[in-house]
């Protein structure tokens, strides 16, 4: 039996989702019983033709990468946004609310041609992607759990309701009690609230769920003192889509 | 002759090399970055201080855990924040963790190969099982440290500016340590590996640069030392360095005494050699690994050396969290802002972040300098000193040679070319 081809790729990232899929020491033995693995640059040499399955990792800010992305696309049957970067631009997002030519400016001063780099996007501006796993980085466990169902030919399920669920479950402190603009009301579940259990707040890094219930958020919001200009700015640090907001 | 190898594999991040010589004599040698720029430092500006390490941790996956924890120490320090002694002793066991991570995937998965004649650990996963099992174990070792200090092993969540929001459990940490007592075996084995393994020889005098060792071996120390006679205080950073553009890259390079500078490993353990834990000595001496060094190959026997070391120095960390006991302590951050810089030895080398904050305590200016950076100008010079060594050589062996020589130094590109030195007005 031919081994499902499944391959790893990089755009503009920090390559903290690769390095989670390898952080799974106790499956990747087994996991390499079950594909091939094919195409991972940060790990090994050589290019692939064809594939069955691509993990794309980070956002896409030049035009070379979109050619690059489109490539890839063209390759591979299935293709799958790793983590936040590729799947909502991330942290790169930040850049959207701030000048580039300025920034490039700031960086380089006149000393130099600026690189050309275009505002980050997700891969979803440019190529049809399949399926995504969220987070930033991502939960490794999700990451089997979706390559999973995609070998046993079964469409990927992702959690459909928001952190606050996963959190209250825990039984931990709401953050708002402690002070802190949450967006786990939010947020797509599926870390077990691990920011929560930290000790810190939810920043939203998995991305808003499909139907956010807003009007309790909003209570919860006036009940705080807090306005929406406050959970924006929070929305903003892994997120494009809040670009914005209601302004 | 032409190469040029155009994505360079098994490195984190993007690179590409090009070679020009003809009739024996070199005409062109550059590693181009074109790695896109994330202006992260530019990014920064307004965020408030307990957003600053989480963003900033973004630069880079593979030293998430340092930048991390030079970011709250540049903070602390801008901000007046007193840190306690249990706080200290869990973020060295942190950086422990992390450097173990880095170094144990390094050596690993991307030089193993190398020297194995295959293109990843992958096919060894049928024809050496052991040392892909043995990876493993290393490696989920490191994985835990980080994870059981930090949260989770990529991009850490409980330490904050001033301590942690979150501690380990007393069980959790004596788990690990009858882990790391259990690993040695393991370690022996690699060094038995490594000891097996042909180094090219290529020697070249550079400047050596890390933090002193005055607290032990080099890693979270106040002043910056070089092998060409620079000591300078780590908030004056700025002042030795001189970072500098080159047409061909998207990350800055830097230069200090001459031409170029090497900092990480090799450089470290050169600085504190004599402050390795007796078992590192050993291991340098049974690798044939000297503090005079001037093969940059070597650079994979000093990160096998800091992986004992690490191994080392984390078990005695958790000796002393355990005995002193674990306290949850509030944090008192004081009102108002100020300027803070800080440094760590990240595993690549050292690794500065500074910032001023305004009255609100949200970033005004921030400056990061990376350690691949600070090796870019030295790599540089590195393979122009040895292709008219390798003309000779077929093309593949050449290729696998100026390959190994990159990825001696670990380059971290995403790291790089974060992109540095920003002064907002």
């Amino acid at each position: 039996m031919n081994k499902p081809r499944i391959g790893f790729f990089d755009f503009t990232g920090c390559e903290g989702c690769q390095l989670t899929v390898l952080n799974l020491e106790e499956e990747l033995l087994e996991l390499l019983e079950l594909v091939q693995i094919v195409e991972f640059r940060e790990i090994m040499s050589g290019e692939c033709e064809h594939l069955d399955i691509a993990f794309v990792e980070g956002s896409i800010c030049k035009p070379g990468e979109q050619e690059r992305l489109r490539e890839i696309r063209a390759k591979a049957t299935t293709l799958v946004a790793l983590g936040a970067c590729a799947d909502t631009a991330g942290v790169n997002a930040l850049s959207h609310f701030r000048d580039l030519k300025e920034m490039r400016r700031e960086i380089y001063g006149g000393e130099h041609p600026p690189v050309v780099t275009d505002i980050p996007r997700p891969l979803s501006s440019f190529v049809k992607v399949d399926h995504r796993v969220p987070g930033c980085p991502i939960d490794g466990r999700e990451f089997l759990s979706v390559l999973q169902a995609l070998l046993l030919g079964r469409s990927p399920q992702l959690p459909t309701y928001s952190v606050c669920v996963e959190c209250k479950l825990a039984e931990f402190t709401c953050a708002f009690e402690r002070d802190q603009v949450c967006l786990g009301p939010v947020t797509r579940a599926g870390c077990n609230a691990l920011c929560l259990a930290a000790g810190d707040r939810c920043r939203g890094c998995r991305g808003m769920i499909d139907n956010p219930r807003s009007g309790p958020y909003y209570r919860i919001l006036e009940e705080y003192g807090l306005s929406e200009l406050d959970i924006l700015d929070e929305f903003r640090t892994f997120n494009v889509s809040g670009r914005g907001g209601s302004r | 002759m032409k190469i040029e190898i155009p994505s360079l594999a098994r490195i984190e991040g993007h690179a590409r090399l090009v070679v020009d010589a003809t009739s024996g004599e070199l005409k062109d040698c550059r590693l181009e970055i074109f790695e896109s720029p994330r202006f992260f430092e530019a990014l920064l500006k307004g965020r408030h201080y307990r957003d600053v390490a989480p963003i900033i941790a973004r630069i880079c996956g593979v030293c998430s855990n340092s930048h991390t924890l030079a970011s709250l120490a540049a903070t602390e320090q801008a901000l007046g924040v007193e840190v306690s002694r249990q706080t200290l002793d869990l973020r060295r066991l942190l950086a422990y963790g992390e450097i173990l991570q880095s170094h144990l995937l390094q050596l690993y998965f991307m030089a193993v190969p190398d020297f194995l004649g295959v293109g990843s650990i992958f096919p060894l996963a049928k024809s050496h099982r052991e040392l892909v099992m043995r990876a493993l174990r290393l490696k989920k070792l490191a994985n835990d440290i980080a994870h059981v200090v930090g949260g989770r092993p990529v991009h850490p969540v409980t330490p904050c500016v001033g301590g942690f929001s979150a501690l380990p459990q007393a069980q959790d940490l004596l788990e690990l340590r009858r882990r790391l007592v259990a690993v040695f075996p393991d370690l022996e084995a690699t060094v038995e590996l490594f000891a097996s393994f042909d180094f090219p020889v290529f020697e070249r005098q550079t400047e050596y640069v890390s933090l002193a060792d005055d607290d032990g071996y080099p890693l979270l120390a106040q002043t910056l030392v070089s092998s060409d006679g620079v000591l300078a205080y780590v908030p004056d950073y700025a002042g030795v360095i001189e970072e500098f553009l080159v047409p061909h890259s998207s990350a800055k390079f830097a230069r200090m005494t001459r031409e170029s500078y090497m900092v990480g490993p090799l450089a470290r353990v050169k600085t504190g050699f004599s402050k390795l834990s007796p078992m590192a000595r050993k291991v340098a001496g049974a690798v044939g690994l000297h503090a005079d060094t001037v093969n940059p190959y070597h650079n994979l026997l000093a990160r096998l050396v800091e992986v004992v070391h690490c191994v080392e120095g984390a078990i005695h960390r958790i000796d002393e969290i355990l005995v002193a006991g674990l306290k949850l302590a509030a944090v008192v951050v004081p009102e108002g802002g100020g300027s803070g810089a800080a440094a760590i030895e990240a595993p690549r080398g050292t690794l500065f972040h500074a910032y001023r904050y305004d009255q609100n305590g949200c970033i005004e200016s921030a400056d990061c300098v990376i350690p691949t950076a600070q090796n870019l100008a030295n790599i540089e010079a590195d393979l122009r000193a040895l292709v008219p060594t390798l003309l000779d050589l077929p093309r593949e062996e050449l290729t696998r040679r100026l390959e190994m020589l990159v990825r001696a130094y670990d380059p971290c590109i995403s790291c790089s070319t974060h992109l540095l030195q920003v002064h907002f007005v």
